[in-house]
């Protein structure tokens, strides 16, 4: 993407003018001139929040019985969209059909009402209560005098578990549930309500192999049952597997509603970005230098046992495993954010002390945290000030902050990783996801760091931005820092490492060189059935 | 490939509901933990002093605690939202004063008790106002009213004064009497509270106070009227406050400008002692009443076991402190007993 402002970029006809995005034949092809009526439909909607056009004349309509795709860049305005369907955003201007009926949502209790049930990117349940109350709240089973009927309620919760086929006790408190088990939560909540209309805002984002076969499997079963399901994910590979038919936005404008059959990945990209791609996974071939990153024999009890690797200059070592399985604990372990029980971690020659990350950085250590929100970035400060923040102790003189230098450095590493910001004093919190993570990655790259530990670099970004991400980890092992790349996105490890660390269960089960690693072996070993 | 470490574990075992049993344990345990620190205060008091627990000491013990716990119960409400209304105090001094002077004009108690719940539920009107559709912090818009209904209740009263000589004897007996050791004030404070704890457990709307303190965005998505509940939350709470004013007048028959002045932070303290999270979500009203009557008895315990009274605020604070690194150790404890389970099952 090139690196101007957002208020510049220009306007829809002229991306559509280029020579890159191909598409000539008419687009608009749905079933609707033979089959049923669309039971949802979206028709030329607008929606401005201030001067930002989030969504301009954009249609959509959801059969039932189809898994419907929503593609899209980060900032392409699909959240808004799922927003508008949901009720919680009115449109500016344009129509949202009911059975073909113009509605107006006044709240999200209407489209509910509706029968149409979101599950949200970030899980939207209450920590502080039951599973079963999560899952009913607001429409719990009443007894005489609207008293609520907790029996009911624990008896209807325990079923929609067996039905999804998991073991989730409904009285167990949603704190502490894993990503996958809160999707769980979610989708029973939508099966309560019988929703004819389920929009999963990139459900798969945060689960493994296992996890999503047996969403996919529920999301099939939905769709016979006679369900629309608007379906989005930055995984192309999945929309392919699960979806019909895919509509995509580019910068809030409609770009096209087709069906799937017969298109390829490419045909997609080019929809979404409005031009080819480059490589997803770029990787140079560097000779590895001298160990970096050594971990011996790292224990945490009860969280990860008996870890041992090295990481060498130049090298991109990935570390798979299931979400829980213990590497993200492990990297804030030998980073110092927790203490370990036992062993011994050594960068560059000099031993970490154990849970100090002042020390950590100052042997050359950075970590790119899993969740930027709430661990990489601080969401109301300026693109600038969180670039600075790492580099305080190089920026500030005499205990004052020099601005100028702050800025500069700012401004130097906002454009070698082509962030897409409006100004630069601009907040964290108005960039897309993808521009975040580059404000993550560059402040840390500021501190120079020797060795780079990533967790889940690309979570939640959209192609364009993944790949111009995998170019910079390839050019950072270029220049001889040693990556350690945590990530959950299979084709992610395997294009990008050049050895495949696997965990399982907080212990490390198999060290696959780039030569060997397929999506097989590497499941194998991540689910404990190393020795397949 | 090189196999390190193979681990022949099913991935599809799942814990059997140890977490939940784990989580369930914990919170019970916090209001028992009142409770056991009560019982004990109470018995070593009663064995350096065996007069402490007679009858009119019973009586003196929950009398003193009535008005706290009233008022923490509609204070919970508020912060089981993820709020807090510090206008208590003010509430309870101004809706007392009316009170009084209604009853001076020769008014019925009935009707004077009313009128003080009623002024009560204005004032908890302004406030949810305020706070629900202003979008202001609470914390700004109740210090706010605290002063605003104080200022206008010095205004009103000036340097006047109610005793109980200005009221009537049955109101005033009223305030003192009761079923043998059991007051009849708390009597009521007990129905309020047990109506208040029944209706947060089993109604809907009572639930949703919860949920809406534990995580407002979702609430907001899963179609709760946020608004609606916030509102109602604060009417509950100027209404008890009222209702205390009413109680305060009966009790100690003395109002002037300066009553309840301050009261807002007891209120405050019991309702944190006892449990209910500051953050929101989580805790529950007979937690509050607990840490209400905790406090109050400490009152009682110390010039019965022959320590100064100055010693009062000092212990107080120590136990708002204790209860609140309790709660955060608690909820780290559990915190990382969840992850590692979840971490060792998949």
């Amino acid at each position: 993407m090139p690196n101007v402002p957002a208020t510049q970029l220009k306007p829809f006809t002229t991306l559509w003018g280029r020579p890159a995005a191909v598409v000539e034949e008419p687009l608009m092809t749905h079933p609707s001139d033979t089959g049923p009526a669309a039971v949802l439909a979206l028709k030329d909607i607008s929606k401005s929040f201030g001067a930002v056009r989030a969504l301009r004349d954009v249609s959509l309509e959801l059969f039932p019985g189809e898994v419907h795709a929503l593609a899209g860049e980060n900032g392409a305005g699909k959240s808004t969209l799922i927003k508008t369907l949901a009720g919680v955003h009115r449109p500016d201007a344009g129509q949202v059909l009911l059975d073909g009926e113009p509605t107006v949502f006044h709240g999200p209790a209407d489209a509910r009402d509706a029968g149409i049930a979101v599950i949200y990117q970030e899980p939207t349940l209450f920590p502080d209560l039951s599973i079963a109350e999560n899952i009913f709240m607001g429409r719990q089973p009443r007894r005489a005098l609207g008293r609520i009927d907790h029996k009911a309620t624990h008896a209807a919760t325990a079923a929609l578990m067996k039905r999804l086929g998991v073991e989730l006790d409904p009285d167990r408190p949603a704190r502490g549930l894993s990503i996958a088990d809160q999707q769980i939560v979610e989708i029973a909540k939508a099966l309560s309500f019988d929703a004819r209309v389920l929009i999963m805002d990139e459900p798969t984002a945060a689960l493994t192999g296992s996890e999503v076969a047996r969403l996919f499997g529920v999301v099939r079963t939905l769709r016979e049952q006679g369900s629309a399901v608007l379906f989005i994910s930055h995984r192309l590979e999945e929309i392919f597997r699960i979806c019909q038919r895919v509509t995509t936005l580019r910068d809030g404008a409609w770009i096209a509603s087709e069906p799937l059959d017969g298109m390829t990945e490419d045909d997609l990209v080019r929809r979404m970005v409005g031009r080819d791609l480059d490589e997803l996974y770029p990787k140079q071939e560097v000779e590895a230098g001298s160990v970096a990153l050594s971990v011996r024999r790292l224990t945490r009890e009860g969280v990860f046992t008996d870890v041992s690797f090295d990481v060498r200059r130049g090298e991109i070592v990935g570390l798979a495993g299931l979400v829980g399985a213990g590497r993200t604990e492990v990297a804030r372990a030998v980073f110092g954010i927790d203490r370990w029980d036992a062993g011994e971690v050594e960068v560059g020659g000099r031993t970490l002390t154990n849970g100090a990350p002042s020390t950590a950085m100052a042997a050359g250590l950075a970590l790119v945290p899993e969740d930027r929100r709430a661990q990489g970035l601080v969401m109301d400060m300026s693109i600038e000030r969180n670039i600075g923040l790492t580099g305080l102790r190089t920026t500030v003189r005499t205990g004052l902050m020099d601005r100028g230098a702050e800025r500069s450095r700012s401004l130097d590493w906002a454009v070698k990783l082509q962030v897409k910001y409006a100004r630069i004093a601009d907040a964290v919190s108005t960039l897309s996801g993808g521009n975040q993570q580059k404000v993550v990655l560059a402040k840390w790259l500021a501190t120079g760091p020797k060795v780079l530990i990533v967790d889940e670099p690309t979570r939640g970004i959209d192609v364009g931005t993944k790949a111009e991400v995998h170019r910079l980890l390839s050019e950072l092992a270029a220049d001889g820092v040693a990556v350690l790349m945590i990530s959950s996105d299979l084709p992610e490890v395997l294009g990008m490492a050049d050895r495949v660390l696997v965990m399982h269960e907080g212990r490390l089960t198999a060290e696959i060189p780039r030569s060997e690693a397929t999506e097989e072996s590497v499941m194998a070993a991540a689910t404990g059935r190393a020795a397949a | 490939m090189t196999v390190t470490a193979p681990t022949p574990a099913p991935a599809t075992e799942v814990p059997k509901s140890s977490g939940t049993r784990l989580v369930d344990r914990v919170f019970k345990m916090r209001e028992l933990a009142i409770l056991a620190v009560f019982l004990v205060m109470i018995a070593i008091t009663q064995m350096g002093n065996s007069q402490f627990l007679s009858e009119q000491g019973i009586k003196d013990l929950l009398l003193n605690a009535t008005i706290l716990v009233l008022v923490a119960t509609g204070q919970s409400l508020v912060v089981i939202t993820r709020n807090v209304d510090l206008s208590v105090g003010s509430t309870l001094g101004i809706s007392a004063f009316a009170a009084g002077t209604y009853l001076q004009g020769g008014g019925n108690p009935v009707v004077a008790v009313f009128l003080a719940a009623l002024l009560g539920i204005g004032c908890g009107l302004v406030n949810g106002l305020l706070v629900s559709l202003g979008q202001v912090p609470a914390l700004v818009v109740t210090l706010g009213t605290l002063y605003i209904i104080r200022g206008i209740d010095s205004i009103w009263v000036g340097s006047r004064q109610i005793t109980a000589a200005d009221l009537p004897g049955s109101f005033v007996d009223f305030g003192s009497g009761g079923i043998s050791a059991v007051p009849y004030l708390a009597l009521i404070a007990l129905a309020v509270l047990l109506v208040t704890a029944y209706y947060l457990k089993h109604f809907g709307s009572g639930r949703e106070l919860y949920a809406l303190g534990s995580n407002p965005e979702a609430a907001r998505l899963a179609g709760i009227p946020v608004r609606k509940r916030i509102l109602t939350a604060y009417v509950v709470c100027g209404g008890l406050a009222g209702l205390a004013g009413a109680m305060y007048l009966a009790r100690f028959g003395n109002v002037d400008s300066g009553t309840g002045n301050g009261y807002e932070l007891t209120v405050v303290s019991a309702v944190v002692v006892g449990g209910v999270v500051f953050t929101g979500g989580s805790g529950s009203v007979y937690g509050a009443a607990l840490g209400a009557l905790l406090l109050t008895s400490i009152n009682s315990v110390l010039p019965a076991l022959g320590v100064s009274s100055v010693w009062v605020l000092a212990i107080n604070g120590i136990l708002l402190i204790l209860a609140i690194a309790v709660d955060r150790i608690v909820a780290l404890r559990v915190a990382s007993a969840l992850k590692k389970r979840n971490a060792r099952h998949g």
